[in-house]
């Protein structure tokens, strides 16, 4: 049977060009890189190290509350920790993995060279990287925030937490969202705009749908959260504004509303992008189009859009009038309703499909244990009564660990393992892949269970102590017990990860016998992804025997020239030729950077980063002609 | 040194749980009859669609090492058609219970958030501190107006409204046996009503991060029969007991000509400080420094010595007091019922 995309339909170059092409995209040194895949892993690794640094607060917190009364952390100390766990997992983990996933799946999927802004895509990286080495350089010097991931004014105001610490987390944030931003305005216009001939919108795969939903709730959230944490309260501490200084007539529910505003979607954020790993794996595991492929597209477009309209339940208790909770009672169970129509599609797609028990699939079936009870305690506290008893207890902190570790980690994890042949040209070993599920899968229930039971029973949250005598000890001695399996079970990942990728089976073009476009070309990819861009005419191109399929010609190899499609039929338009290697996006990157890391000490930093920043733009945009070789 | 309160307190029967599983009155009641119900229907719920999603689980499938037997497995129209029907169903469902749910949780928050019947009513305002609660009890005649710290008391039976507000970051008055949370925010003044319907000690505890002590700002809800509050609000009512002894006299002149004076309260002397807890009837409470010690000699002697050793970033100054002077000090303060 043969597939047009495999090897035997698709045009191929001949040795001299497929040469220019190769040279064309050549990476010019480290801190020049623009190809899409080499910034992506760059996103994956400088966020897993993330990662590993929150679990090890997540550790060490867990070993504090693991008997009552424990004296390992003191406050001072506990409150810091907690606050970088949360700020560096929210801010400096999920988002950029999830971006750094898309950075380098997107333009694979659509079968397409690279993402619309090169350039932006790697100043966006470089300003990730300037925040994270923020944040813990300031922790290097013991200047770490303590307010908490949410800095609640007056609490982060002047006076109650003099010291830079604050500054430096609402500092950090203005990097990690202007790079957030970056990677939203270019992801979604090489969606929309850089999809392979033939691939209409009813054809785009889910992965994509959701990146293209996660980029539009990044542009109207972010914006948000940079009002908060900059405008409201680093006006408030360094130049005396009180927006939210109760004592001068501001409003702390103010930034409670506003800060919500972007938080509630930043949930969203991160696990909206995992929910399309999920398909992609099931899909190519269950070896079916996912079912109902509308019905999926438009939950996820829901979600994105109700996200924007329940942030009121994080702020029940704050004394708000009934007839708005009401709304928002029901707004946030409408979540319940998309996120249960995606969860019947999978599993009627599981039902009618044929299972491939990989590890990628095992991560699915704990996504949806996990994410289906993270989902059920979400209905308990979109209830104002119930959420005035859970709110702000570990409950809570059971709830979303569980929707967001189940929700966004776990499809992750199954994501790493099912793209991991694609990342490096060699298989993943499956047993110990699965070994590690086991580990993840049972120390995470050990953990975050008893949570449940310990905030129902009074335990709030942020407490860096409790007292014996309320019998909250075994509960925590329990969850620090599942944590250190969850730690293990990273340990078996890691060294999978590390052994794997020296002395994996070498993988070729498409070892799953997946569908989509990323498996056309080969594993590792090239730098410009395919010989010839494909034409496609179904959802899943390479399972689909189509005379509409076939190669792009015309495009030129001698320079980075990409084709532009229309929005809705992806009907060819134009060719674009795309920048090259620069070394300006880096130098403009670390001109905000030095701007902005002063300005945590003085407001003269702004001044600092908009000279140092204009010149690294003028030299950005200085006209040039575009790359062209001789054949 | 940092042995609590309820350590201790368990032997007397005091160690009440704070927990939103065993309500102590009708507020707290309704929203653990919800929570009940709520998750005997959403434990069913969890239950059957894991079971859907387990059954192709042991059904035929492939182990990764064996050749597919065919490229793909598209099921055809007429299975797709009644994998549609049955999503539809499900979706309906969903929305009908969500629906239903929504319906049932607004009325028992309405139930449960007002005051829900005719009857007595008092009303106690909580005053939010880094880290201790202000507690005065209002009432028309400003002379019998009450203040204390770190413990409300209320009669069984009555529904009590919380005022409650902040004099610096925000808190959250929580005491799960009786009622859920309320933030005290500064600037804004919040109210909740709660009710006891048994006698008996509810523990409750600041529930928003508020700083360096966030996790020993608690406090005692004390609900007592009719009579009872009304002894005790009677003796509230008095100014201090005068020293009746040599010792207690000398530990007054200490308290008076110390800072200590400068920030607390001790009514019919003349410490007036307004900044910590009034410390009038100081002996009659149970904890010392917002629920972290139960009140007793000892503590107070280590508290008082040192209150950074036992709630380090405590507001509470550290005030020389000469040896000598230590216990004539305890003595003093212990009297004061």
């Amino acid at each position: 049977m043969s597939l047009p995309l495999t090897a035997d339909r698709q045009v191929t170059h001949e040795a001299p060009e497929r040469d220019l092409l190769k040279r064309v995209w050549t990476n010019a040194g480290w801190f020049s890189v623009t190809t899409h895949q080499r910034l992506g892993k760059r996103y994956i690794i400088t966020a897993f190290i993330f990662l590993l640094l929150g679990g090890i607060e997540a550790l060490l917190m867990r070993l504090q509350l693991g008997a009552p009364e424990n004296t390992l952390l003191g406050p001072a100390r506990y409150n810091q920790i907690f606050t970088l766990h949360g700020t560096t997992m929210m801010f400096l983990f999920a988002v950029p993995m999830m971006e750094g996933m898309g950075v380098y799946l997107v333009p694979l999927l659509l079968g397409t060279r690279n993402v619309a802004f090169p350039r932006l895509n790697a100043f966006g990286y470089w300003m990730f990287l300037g925040g994270g080495l923020l944040l813990y350089g300031a922790a290097l010097t013991n200047t770490i925030p303590d307010a908490g991931w949410f800095a609640y004014p007056p609490l982060s105001g002047p006076q109650f937490s003099p010291g830079k610490g604050v500054d430096v987390w609402a500092q950090m944030i203005t990097f990690t969202e202007i790079s957030a931003l970056c990677v939203a305005v270019e992801l979604a216009v090489t969606i929309l705009r850089m999809r392979a001939p033939g691939m209409t919108l009813n054809k785009i795969p889910m992965y994509c749908w959701a990146m293209l939903v996660q980029s539009f709730m990044i542009i109207f959230a972010m914006p948000a959260v940079m009002v908060a944490s900059t405008v409201f309260l680093l006006n408030d501490r360094t130049i005396g504004t009180h927006f939210v200084n109760p004592a001068e007539g501001g409003d702390p529910l103010l930034y409670q509303h506003v800060f919500w505003f972007f938080g509630h979607p930043e949930v969203y954020i991160i696990f909206i992008p995992a929910l399309g790993m999920v398909t992609a794996i099931i899909e190519a595991n269950a070896r079916r189009s996912v079912f109902g492929y509308p019905a999926m597209v438009l939950a996820l477009v829901g979600n994105g859009f109700v996200a924007f309209g329940l942030w009121v339940h994080h702020m029940f208790a704050t004394g708000l009038p009934q007839i708005g909770e009401a709304y928002f009672t029901a707004a946030s169970m409408m979540i319940a309703i998309t996120s249960g129509v995606q969860i019947f599609c999978w599993i009627g797609t599981l039902w009618t499909g044929r299972l491939r028990l990989t590890t990628a699939l095992h991560f699915v079936f704990g996504f949806i244990f996990i994410f289906v009870m993270g989902g059920m305690t979400g209905v308990i506290l979109a209830s104002i009564p119930l959420d005035l008893q859970a709110h702000d207890t570990f409950f809570v902190v059971a709830h979303f660990h569980y929707v967001l570790i189940g929700g966004a980690l776990f499809p992750l994890f199954g994501g790493f393992h099912h793209w991991f042949p694609k990342f490096t040209g060699r298989m993943i070993d499956e047993r110990l892949g699965k070994l590690s599920f086991w580990m993840l899968f049972i120390g995470f229930n050990l953990t975050f269970f008893p949570l449940h039971l310990v905030g129902l029973n009074g335990m709030p949250r942020r407490v860096y102590t409790y007292p014996v005598s309320l019998g909250w000890g075994p509960y925590n001695q329990l969850a620090t017990f599942g944590a250190f399996i969850i730690a293990f079970g990273g340990v078996v990942f890691i060294a999978n990860v590390m052994r794997s990728r020296k002395l994996g089976a070498a993988a070729d073009a498409n070892p799953w016998d997946a569908g989509t476009l990323e498996w056309a070309t080969t594993s590792p990819p090239p730098n410009y992804n395919f010989e010839c861009l494909p034409v496609v005419a179904a959802r899943q191109p390479l399972w689909t025997d189509s005379p509409e399929q076939g190669s792009v010609v015309g495009l030129r190899d001698d320079r980075r020239e990409v084709l532009v499609t229309s929005f809705l039929e992806a009907k060819p338009q134009s060719r674009y030729v795309i920048p090259g290697e620069t070394i300006w996006p880096f130098i403009t990157a670390v001109g905000f950077s030095i701007g902005l890391y002063y300005s945590v000490f003085s407001f003269a930093g702004y001044y600092v980063a908009s000279v140092l920043g204009m010149i690294g733009l003028i030299g950005w945009f200085w006209p040039r002609r575009p790359l062209e070789l001789r054949p | 040194m940092r042995s609590v309160a309820c350590g201790m307190l368990a032997a007397s029967a005091l160690c009440a749980q704070q927990s939103a599983l065993d309500p102590g009155g009708r507020n707290a009641q309704a929203i653990h009859s919800l929570l009940v119900a709520f998750f005997g229907l959403l434990t069913t719920i969890f239950v059957i669609v894991i079971i859907m999603a387990a059954v192709p689980l042991f059904r035929r499938h492939r182990g990764i090492e064996q050749e597919p037997l065919e490229r793909t497995h598209q099921p055809g129209e007429a299975t797709e058609k009644r994998l549609g029907l049955v999503v539809g169903i499900a979706t309906a469902i969903t929305v009908l219970i969500l629906i239903a749910l929504v319906v049932v949780s607004v009325s028992v928050g309405k139930a449960s958030q007002g005051p829900s019947r005719p009857g007595k009513r008092m009303t106690v305002e909580v005053t939010g501190n880094q880290w201790w609660w202000y507690v005065r009890y209002y009432n028309d005649q400003a002379s019998r107006i009450v203040v204390d710290a770190n413990e409300i008391h209320v009669p069984v039976g009555e529904q009590v409204m919380i005022r409650g507000t902040s004099n610096d970051v925000i808190h959250s008055f929580w005491v799960p046996g009786l009622q859920g949370k309320r933030d005290l925010i500064p600037s804004r003044v919040n109210t909740e009503w709660l009710e006891a319907d048994r006698p008996g000690y509810f523990r409750g505890q600041c529930a928003e991060f508020c700083g360096l002590q966030h996790a020993h700002m608690a406090m005692w809800l004390v609900a007592h029969s009719p009579a009872d509050f009304q002894a005790w609000m009677d003796n509230q009512l008095k100014p201090a007991v005068a020293p009746s002894n040599s010792d207690e006299q000398r530990g007054q002149q200490v308290f008076l000509d110390s800072a200590c004076a400068i920030c607390h309260t001790i009514r019919g002397t003349r410490a007036a400080g307004q900044v910590g807890p009034d410390l009038t009837h100081f002996a009659s409470r149970l904890t010392i420094a917002a629920g972290t010690l139960p009140n007793n000699k000892g503590n107070l002697g280590g508290w008082i010595a040192d209150p950074q050793n036992i709630k380090p970033g405590t507001h509470m100054a550290t005030v020389p007091v000469k040896a000598e002077d230590v216990q004539p000090l305890l003595d003093y303060l212990e009297s004061l019922k």
